[in-house]
């Protein structure tokens, strides 16, 4: 196989393993469970104001 | 919550081995871009095909090194967003900004320009195509750029005003972030670092060459031009390593001190050259903190201060306080001891509590008035609120040994290629280099050496600033998300096993290309 080819098929089976398997299945962001961003603010909020 | 530190640990390490395994792809494609441009550059100007061979030889070495790094640094952005929240939140548009830039300009740049770079050859006129070329050198180093603004800023936060409403720190000066003196140094440091790995690269393969006695010309040019891009460089990363120190000294004291190994100042205080740590050293106790070393005296004062007498606080002062420094901006101020900035970091934790208590209150007299004084305790208290988060001055601490002996490994190696360059140059000039087996053993042995060199400085950079994710502001603990460590671990092995094939994989075809060498390759 040409050089250029087997670059492009790693570059194509990198994207896929991290975009759909990395990203969708465990890379959720953490705040993504909150709809707005009061929430997602009062949560950050509540996590350093309450910590010991 | 209660964050675990093993929650804490598993995510750094995540981070640690994604962003060191990144740092492997990258400081090729920063100075091996350049050096292509160079080359193509005396093509277009000669017309001598055999600078065209140099070109796309090269050019080749950089496709495989790109195809296998690119978007490796995407994983890092989705750790920061899945095991990092709170750290994500609290940056606001602080990291957003030069990371969107960073992909939208300079990536999408670097990465149209390859493009043209590696399949334009006999389909766009020959200047368009130098003119793509130095365009992705170009783009690969802005991209640098506006990912080191982004760590630049954790290791010294200006230009932003925290949002007590939001949790949010918002951005009020995009430039003094932009020009910080933290991102200069660090981004002309790093880059230079980049630009040495493509010169002893280039040297390594074109030396093997010779020693297989084959493309002798080619492997001869090559040489000679990544020696003086080489020298340039290491000369480059001299002056910046210096610059770095001095911004280190200014804004991160504890770094230098575990730099050094240097628990108690003096003025005049010397320089550790190597030494070997006595690991019953802790801050408070009277132990020698070297077992053994050499030293030279008065040296760290004048790198740090410009001044052979000045006083550089090791760990015990910074904890202790009271000694006179100068802050970032050059002003003379007196430095607190630990407890009083963590008295300060409490109060800053409970104004912003109170602003999260009354932000809602309908009473709207009580609302203001408790706000408004909140906000004066926060404003006055901001900057020591991480260490709201710490319980003992050990906390405060990073890991001495790792941090002393990585930076003694990227030193000692700076000086062996100052060495290597210097007499590869001379080998060159006197036209003996292809004669002299013990150099071009020399040359491949210092592969995987300016590796381990771009590696260890940022151990020394990322160990050295613990336990803060943003310097003073917010510490690890209080960054990490609350998943939990089983799954940050799955995928620490998913990460493991992707990166190393990917390494595998580059090596793999990389060896198999200059094996065929600049005349066995069939030009598509």
């Amino acid at each position: 196989m040409e050089v250029g080819k087997t670059l492009w098929l790693i570059i194509l089976i990198k994207l896929a393993i991290i975009f759909l398997i990395l990203r969708v299945f465990f890379f959720r962001p953490e705040l993504s469970k909150y709809d707005t961003e009061a929430e997602k603010a009062e949560h950050v909020i509540e996590n350093l104001t309450k910590q010991p | 919550m209660l964050l675990t530190s093993s929650l804490a640990d598993a995510s750094r390490l995540q981070f640690a081995l994604t962003a060191m395994y990144h740092w492997l792809f990258v400081p090729l494609t920063l100075g091996l871009g350049i050096l292509i441009a160079i080359f193509e550059t005396k093509y277009y100007r000669s017309g001598d095909e055999s600078w065209k061979n140099l070109t796309r030889f090269w050019s080749r070495i950089f496709a495989i090194n790109f195809a296998c790094g690119v978007a490796t640094g995407i994983i890092l952005e989705f750790e920061f967003g899945t095991n990092w929240s709170n750290y994500s939140w609290f940056v606001g548009d602080i990291f957003g900004a030069p990371l969107a830039i960073e992909g939208i300009f300079a990536f999408f740049m670097e990465s149209t320009f390859f493009a043209v770079m590696y399949f334009g050859w006999n389909k766009v006129s020959k200047g368009f195509h130098l003119l793509s070329t130095w365009l992705t050198a170009i783009g690969a180093n802005l991209s640098a750029y506006w990912i080191l603004t982004a760590n630049a800023w954790m290791q010294h936060p200006v230009g932003v005003e925290f949002n007590p409403m939001t949790g949010r720190n918002e951005m009020v000066d995009f430039w003094s972030i932009v020009f910080s003196s933290t991102t200069l140094s660090k981004f002309s440091h790093s880059v230079m670092s980049g630009f040495l790995v493509a010169a002893i690269v280039v040297i390594a393969i074109s030396c093997w060459y010779l020693k297989k006695q084959r493309n002798r010309e080619f492997s001869l040019r090559s040489i000679k031009y990544a020696t003086v891009f080489g020298l340039f460089a290491i000369f480059a990363l001299m002056a910046t390593g210096h610059t770095s120190a001095v911004t280190v000294t200014r804004t991160q004291p504890m770094k230098l001190a575990a730099m050094e190994g240097l628990y108690r100042g003096e003025n005049g205080t010397p320089f550790v050259g190597f030494a070997v740590l006595n690991p019953k050293k802790t801050w408070d106790n009277d132990e020698n903190p070297y077992l053994f070393n050499i030293s030279f005296p008065k040296v760290l004062s004048f790198i740090a201060n410009g001044d052979w007498n000045s006083f550089v606080p090791g760990i015990s002062d910074i904890i202790e306080g009271g000694y006179k420094y100068k802050d970032a901006n050059g002003v003379e101020k007196t430095a607190l001891s630990f407890q009083e900035k963590v008295d300060r970091g409490n109060m800053a934790r409970r104004a912003l509590s109170l602003y999260a208590q009354y932000k809602d209150e309908p009473d709207t007299a009580k609302r203001n008035q408790i706000l408004s004084q909140a906000k004066v305790y926060l404003d006055e208290n901001f900057e020591y609120f991480g260490y709201g988060f710490l319980k003992s001055p050990e906390e405060s601490i990073p890991n001495v040994p790792l941090t002393f002996y990585s930076f003694r490994v990227m030193v000692m190696l700076g000086g062996y290629f100052i060495l290597f360059l210097i007499v590869c140059w001379w080998l060159m000039k006197k036209k003996v280099l292809e004669k002299k087996k013990w150099f071009i053993f020399f040359a491949i042995l210092s592969v995987p050496l300016v590796y381990i060199c771009a590696e260890a400085g940022w151990v020394v950079a990322e160990v050295g600033r613990q336990p803060w994710t943003i310097q003073d502001l917010l510490p690890i603990g209080a960054s990490v998300s609350g998943v939990s460590s089983s799954n940050v671990w799955t995928t620490f092995i998913i990460f493991a096993v992707l990166f190393t094939t990917l390494l595998i994989a580059e090596l793999k075809i990389a060896f198999n290309q200059i094996k065929k060498g600049p005349d066995g390759i069939k030009w598509n």
